[in-house]
């Protein structure tokens, strides 16, 4: 038995992933949420709103890197990052404009405009592969770790080794500081104020003299301001390449309705939910258990119980769950 | 225009636009377009049963259209004895175990009592069924993967002909609705559509990843043709067929490819024919009238006494049969199965944009939808290709934004599929063959 050993494998390999994996989730759900609680659809593109965000802070980041600008140990991307949000606002109000707006005032149905964002997710799609292409980029420099395994090692005199990346770390401290400030927003200000008026009553919202389009406005705004971050955060941590970011889309629904679809206390909730599944589920066990069973017990698998590749199928099994049980999410969504 | 006239014209156009293919380009590709638009199309009127007819949200397509698939490796490719000597009772048998163990906990949920107990009886039930079946499935794949991996490494199949292949598909595709249809059918229509995307999804992550069943990502390659199809090779040694093409002037090589095209599309085209006619009948008979009542008004319907949930499973097992048999004659017209090729922008979304722009709710649209969609999804490339060129003619050579411009034309396609379905929605929501 060996406790501490046991125990700094399992945060190296299973809390500290799944805790940054997590964050960004439920940034991208946050964003899902919030459309679907203020204008009622559910947004199939917006793994494509991240990918174009990030494509555009990865390339201001080029830019910055050419120029020989740096932030030290931080990566570059954190100062290109409010170009990319910005970018991607503009993108969303321009589509909201030019495309959604149309249906919102014909009061068309939640699944015209699934498709109408079905129709959004081609042509941003498209528009990243045209721009970036297809293939995997890589944008993170700055330090790689903030503890790397040999350190903590030498420190601890430990045989397991705790590895921090920068990105794990700069993930958590922006999740933070975004959830913090969006609640605020919801909660104090009187646009956040009324935007929470508008998700839980349109009709009464509007009685009392809210202005949708100006809600609908900064609906756009935060949710791109959202998925962008979200989007860096997962290409710095991981790496940038637009079908996985498209493919996030699954995870993130799981996230968001498992929290409750439009409630965005619930949507952080789901995307630890997800997050510390899919980790759990796809890790290999046998590394914590050998410091806990005694020798002659000793694992002589993996013990993992599922392959990594099924990740997705974790997130669906949750959903799968959620919905046959529980329609409305652990925290109370607004569907049925 | 009168309908009349008008759609037998949009068709006209659409062929027309084949021909051309075939008179400027080659008649090898203008066959190839018509075949996988034959195929297209049977896709089309699959979703449009499920769209159309019944206002279901479908975007799980690519994952119905690789079970097709599936259906044919499994029927007509030739077994794997050795395989099965190796493990093949053994996977049986833990499947047995897996469905087992979720009937049973099924059984279990509804028989205990609600509340803690029945929870912790459940999830022990649960744990060791997996790990029995754990138990027995790792070793028994491990073997049959060992099984000469180069070249086989999986079970086979039955070694029957391929045309019992198809319906096999439907039936596969039809069973993983079932299990979607049952859990997301009757809530939010925005469910559904959340479902069947993550069943896409994992379908096709099963067939990448269990090499025992499809060879994952090594592909099965060798499917063998249907009965009335032969190989190129065959009748390039066949005299007679030499012959005659040489006495209609044809090169016997190139003729021999053409036979085979066309034999196909005569093949596609009987089974579209059959389906246009039964669904035709189906649209117009009372169930048809039922289904689109409650398209209409669901809760209108309800209060006439119709079980909404229940025609609605109904339509999406049949709907996603016609695709699963679609994706058996893809697979099957390939000669081949490979998972990896299996993409939802491809497989899902673009079957939507054939039935949103040939006419939801008509079987006629989603056909000349088919049709259209996919002659222009082979076309656009070229074309996109062509634009660039001409737009960077004025740059240099060496110019970095004239090659990146160059080699991103490609990826128009995805941004015309996109414009496409977003201009349809806008100016002409009920598309070119409108629901009468």
């Amino acid at each position: 038995m060996d406790l501490l050993n046991a125990f700094v494998a399992l945060a190296n390999f299973v809390i500290v992933p799944a805790i940054s994996y997590g964050s960004q989730l439920a940034l991208g759900a946050l964003g899902i949420t919030l459309i679907y609680g203020i204008l009622r659809f559910s947004n199939f593109a917006h793994g494509d709103i991240m990918a174009f965000g990030t494509m555009v802070t990865i390339l201001v980041t080029w830019w910055f890197q050419s120029l020989g600008i740096s932030l030290g140990f931080l990566p570059t991307a954190l100062l290109a990052l409010p170009f990319g949000i910005a970018a991607t606002m503009a993108l969303l109000l321009a589509t909201d404009r030019g495309i959604y707006r149309f249906y919102r005032r014909q009061k068309a149905a939640p699944v015209i405009f699934v498709m109408v964002s079905l129709g959004v997710m081609f042509i941003m799609n498209g528009l990243v592969r045209f721009i970036i292409g297809p293939g995997d980029q890589r944008f993170a420099d700055g330090a790689r770790f903030i503890i790397s395994a040999r350190d903590f090692k030498q420190m601890t005199g430990l045989r397991e080794g705790l590895a921090i990346k920068t990105s794990a770390g700069i993930t958590v401290i922006t999740a933070i500081i975004v959830v913090a400030a969006l609640f605020w927003f919801l909660n104090r200000t009187r646009t956040g104020k009324s935007m929470r008026a508008f998700s839980d009553n349109e009709d009464l919202a509007l009685l009392s003299g809210i202005n949708p389009e100006r809600v609908v406005l900064y609906t756009w705004m935060i949710v791109g301001a959202l998925a962008t971050i979200a989007g860096v955060l997962y290409g710095l941590d991981k790496s940038f390449k637009p079908f996985t970011y498209f493919q996030l889309l699954l995870p993130m629904f799981a996230a968001a309705i498992v929290g409750g679809l439009g409630n965005p206390v619930g949507a952080i909730a789901g995307g630890f939910v997800i997050a510390f599944s899919e980790v759990t589920v796809t890790y290999a066990w046998k590394k914590v258990l050998v410091y806990l069973l005694p020798e002659n017990l000793e694992p002589a698998g993996l013990v993992q119980l599922m392959s990594t590749d099924y990740k997705f199928a974790v997130s669906f099994a949750i959903l799968i769950i959620v919905l046959l049980f529980k329609p409305t999410g652990l925290f109370k969504g607004k569907s049925v | 225009m009168n309908p009349a006239i008008k759609n037998p014209l949009l068709f006209a156009i659409v062929f027309g636009l084949i021909i051309l293919t075939g008179i400027f380009n080659s008649w090898n590709v203008a066959l190839n377009i018509l075949n996988m638009g034959l195929i297209s199309a049977i896709m089309a009127l699959g979703v449009n049963m499920q769209w159309g007819y019944a206002g279901l949200f479908n975007v799980g397509i690519m994952g119905f259209v690789a079970l097709g698939g599936l259906g044919v490796v499994l029927v007509s490719m030739p077994p794997v004895p050795e395989a099965w000597a190796a493990g093949g009772a053994r996977v049986l048998l833990a499947l047995g175990v897996a469905v087992a163990t979720i009937a049973g906990a099924v059984m279990l949920w509804k028989r205990l009592a609600p509340g803690r107990r029945r929870g912790l009886i459940l999830t022990g039930f649960l744990i060791v069924g997996f790990f029995v079946f754990r138990w027995l499935f790792d070793p028994a794949v491990a073997a049959i993967e060992a099984v000469n991996p180069a070249g086989t490494g999986y079970l086979g199949g039955l070694g029957l002909p391929v045309l019992i292949a198809w319906p096999v598909g439907g039936l596969l595709a039809a069973g993983a609705a079932w299990v979607v249809g049952k859990t997301a059918l009757g809530l939010r229509s925005d469910y559904l559509a959340i479902a069947t995307l993550g069943i896409a999804e994992i379908i096709i992550a099963v067939l990448k990843n269990e090499d025992w069943l499809s060879r994952g990502v090594k592909n099965v390659v060798g499917i063998p043709r249907p009965w009335p199809v032969p190989y190129e090779i065959e009748l390039q040694k066949s005299a007679s067929f030499v012959e005659r093409m040489q006495a209609w002037g044809y090169d016997p090589v190139v003729a021999s490819s053409i036979t085979v095209k066309l034999l196909y599309a005569l093949l596609f085209g009987v089974v579209l024919l059959a389906l246009v006619w039964l669904s035709q009948k189906a649209l117009h008979s009372p169930w048809g009238r039922m289904m689109r009542a409650i398209r209409d008004n669901e809760t209108a319907a309800e209060a006439m006494g119709k079980d909404v949930t229940g025609r609605h499973l109904q339509i999406f097992i049949l709907g996603s049969a016609v695709v699963g048999l679609a994706g058996a004659m893809m697979t099957t017209l390939d000669g081949q199965f490979t998972p990896g090729t299996y993409n939802p922008l491809r497989f899902t979304f673009l079957v939507w944009v054939m039935v949103i722009v040939g006419g939801s709710g008509n079987n006629w649209g989603a056909i000349l939808g088919g049709f259209l969609i996919w002659f222009l999804w082979v076309q656009v490339e070229p074309i996109g290709l062509w634009l660039m060129d001409v737009i960077t003619s004025g740059m240099a050579d060496d110019s970095a934004l004239r090659a990146h411009l160059l080699k991103s034309a490609a990826h128009m396609r995805l941004l015309t599929m996109g414009i496409i379905l977003l201009l349809v929605l806008r100016f002409s929501p009920r598309g070119l063959i409108p629901e009468r």
